[in-house]
């Protein structure tokens, strides 16, 4: 069997298309690249979901903490704390079980239990707690002047958050705000070890990844081909950041751009 | 039972996790800092390689990878004699000296193995981490007190030992206090490692597959299980923070940082 035959049949497995028995024997480095590849697509899935839906959340939890109002602050400052106080792993299982708890009060609770969706959220609410925090630092950095400015021209309300605090915030907490995002796809490998059930083998490039090395008993062709993968894809996110960086920036002199640092964190 | 004893495993490897950890990020970084063009390249790259993978393929793959070491150095010493190919095809053979743990063993020397490799596995990933912290703090000491020092004449060796390594902890501590944070919300994929910490019991105990033969007089408590879990972690992760920042307010005292110049005026 050819690669390309391969590639045919399994590059888009893990959302059940192709082939359905995975390989038994005889593992080719072809199998291999194609089925992590086509794992790939859940972890790319999960990332850009929660990162998008997660950054309006975050933009809300990050003024709720600078909110005059007491309960309203209270409420984000604890939001924050709970999903970057405990682990992301025990976060999964909770929510799991959590849903699967619920399922038998109503019916609308099935699509919950499943991978596609109950994890999403997870990562939604966990990303949008981190990034919240993120932003809230850069928010009390905004510097004084840009607001009186705002002031002085008459801005209020809406209209100065949306042309003067909203666009600074941003500015400043991009470069942080790029390592979360790595951050978010390597942690969306933990979906499918977490309780959530990949459902007829359709999961993510760490579970084939492991499906590989427990079947071959060799983790050395497997873990790095995953990891080849990973760094591709923090490359193009760096890139894909960098160029929204850019922009934020567009205005500013070229020496007091900030750059996006690469500072990895490790488990959530 | 196992419940409780889980608990213990989790502080016991947090315990003997966190110094091996800090063991192996000073060696990193100060194999980074060598004049030594290859044992620099070396902790280099284990810094770099370490930080660019997500974590938990680490965790898979290392406990995995040690297991295949120590049985493959135990083969070459007990077993020289031995004619067959190692790597058979896909199938990893030992002679059956070699193995680890022997076969016969009794069950806890399993277990204590598989904690082992946990250890070691935890220790090589968070090493890199404190190494690149530590690495940061050697940087930021002040370059002229080690100038000062070399122009007393101390030797590089003794620079590096009585003046860079005793002033890089107070800026080594933010990084390394969220290491150790980090630290605690790693400790369950100790369950993927197939040890059995509280994940496993919280999963054995809640559960109900069959409600109606279980042991258990209750249905699926899972959620309370884990709900139990979730706020053992952010009590354990509050109460780290406290002492932490208290720690902090200790090192920063009389040093030329803003946090020392503050504490100067406050007083």
């Amino acid at each position: 069997m050819s690669c390309w035959e391969t590639i045919a049949d399994y590059g888009l497995r893990s959302i059940g298309i192709g082939e359905r028995l995975l390989p038994r024997d005889g593992f080719t480095l072809c199998q291999q690249f194609t089925l992590i590849g086509s794992g790939l697509i859940w972890n790319i899935y999960f990332g850009v979901l929660a990162l998008a839906a997660g950054f309006f959340l975050a933009t809300a939890v990050a003024l709720g903490k600078a909110s005059n109002t007491w309960a309203v602050r209270k409420a984000s400052a604890w939001f924050i704390f709970v999903f970057r106080g405990s682990p992301l792993f025990i976060q999964f299982f909770f929510a799991y079980f959590l849903f699967l708890t619920l399922k038998p009060v109503s019916p609308i609770f099935d699509p919950f239990t499943a991978a596609w969706l109950g994890a999403l959220i997870v990562l939604f609410l966990n990303t949008a707690a981190y990034s919240g925090e993120i932003f809230f630092g850069a928010l009390q950095s905004v510097p004084r002047g840009d607001i009186e400015a705002a002031d002085a021209y008459g801005m209020t309300g809406w209209t100065r958050f949306r042309r003067v605090t909203w666009p600074t915030m941003l500015r400043l907490a991009w470069p942080a705000y790029t390592n979360e995002a790595i951050f978010l796809f390597h942690a969306t490998t933990l979906v499918y070890f977490s309780g959530f059930p990949a459902w007829q083998q359709k999961g993510d490039a760490l579970y084939y990844a492991n499906f590989f090395a427990d079947k071959t008993f060799n983790p050395f062709i497997p873990y790095p081909i995953l990891a080849f993968y990973f760094i591709l894809l923090t490359l193009v996110i760096i890139s894909l950041f960098g160029l929204i960086n850019r922009r934020l920036n567009r205005h500013l002199p070229q020496e007091v751009r900030a750059r996006v640092k690469l500072k990895l964190n490790v488990i959530r | 039972m196992g419940l409780y004893w889980s608990f213990g495993t989790v502080l016991l490897l947090l315990a003997i996790t966190a110094p091996i950890a800090l063991a192996f990020g000073f060696g990193g970084a100060t194999a980074a800092r060598s004049r030594i063009a290859p044992i620099r390249w070396f902790g280099k790259g284990y810094i770099a390689i370490v930080r660019g993978v997500p974590d938990i393929a680490f965790f898979l793959f290392f406990v995995l990878a040690l297991d295949i070491f120590f049985e493959w150095i135990r083969h070459e010493i007990k077993c020289p004699d031995w004619s067959d190919a190692i790597w058979q095809g896909n199938d990893f053979v030992v002679c059956s000296a070699a193995k680890l743990p022997m076969g016969n063993a009794p069950q806890w020397v399993h277990e204590t193995y598989g904690f082992f490799l946990a250890v070691l596995t935890f220790a090589i990933v968070f090493g890199a981490f404190a190494a690149n912290v530590l690495y940061g703090a050697m940087r930021a000491v002040p370059r002229n007190q080690l100038e000062t020092a070399e122009a007393y004449g101390l030797s590089r060796r003794q620079v590096y030992w009585r003046i860079l390594v005793p002033q890089m902890w107070v800026f080594a501590l933010p990084g390394l206090s969220n290491l150790w944070l980090v630290l605690i919300k790693a400790t369950p994929l100790l369950f993927l490692l197939g040890v059995e910490d509280i994940v496993y019991w919280a999963r054995e105990l809640g559960g109900a597959k069959t409600p109606r033969f279980t042991d258990y007089p209750h249905g699926d408590w899972r959620v309370w299980y884990f709900l139990f879990l979730l706020v053992f972690y952010l009590a354990f992760t509050r109460v780290s923070e406290i002492v932490l920042d208290k720690l902090m307010l200790k090192l920063t005292h009389g040093q030329a940082t803003m946090g020392g110049e503050a504490q100067r005026k406050a007083a």
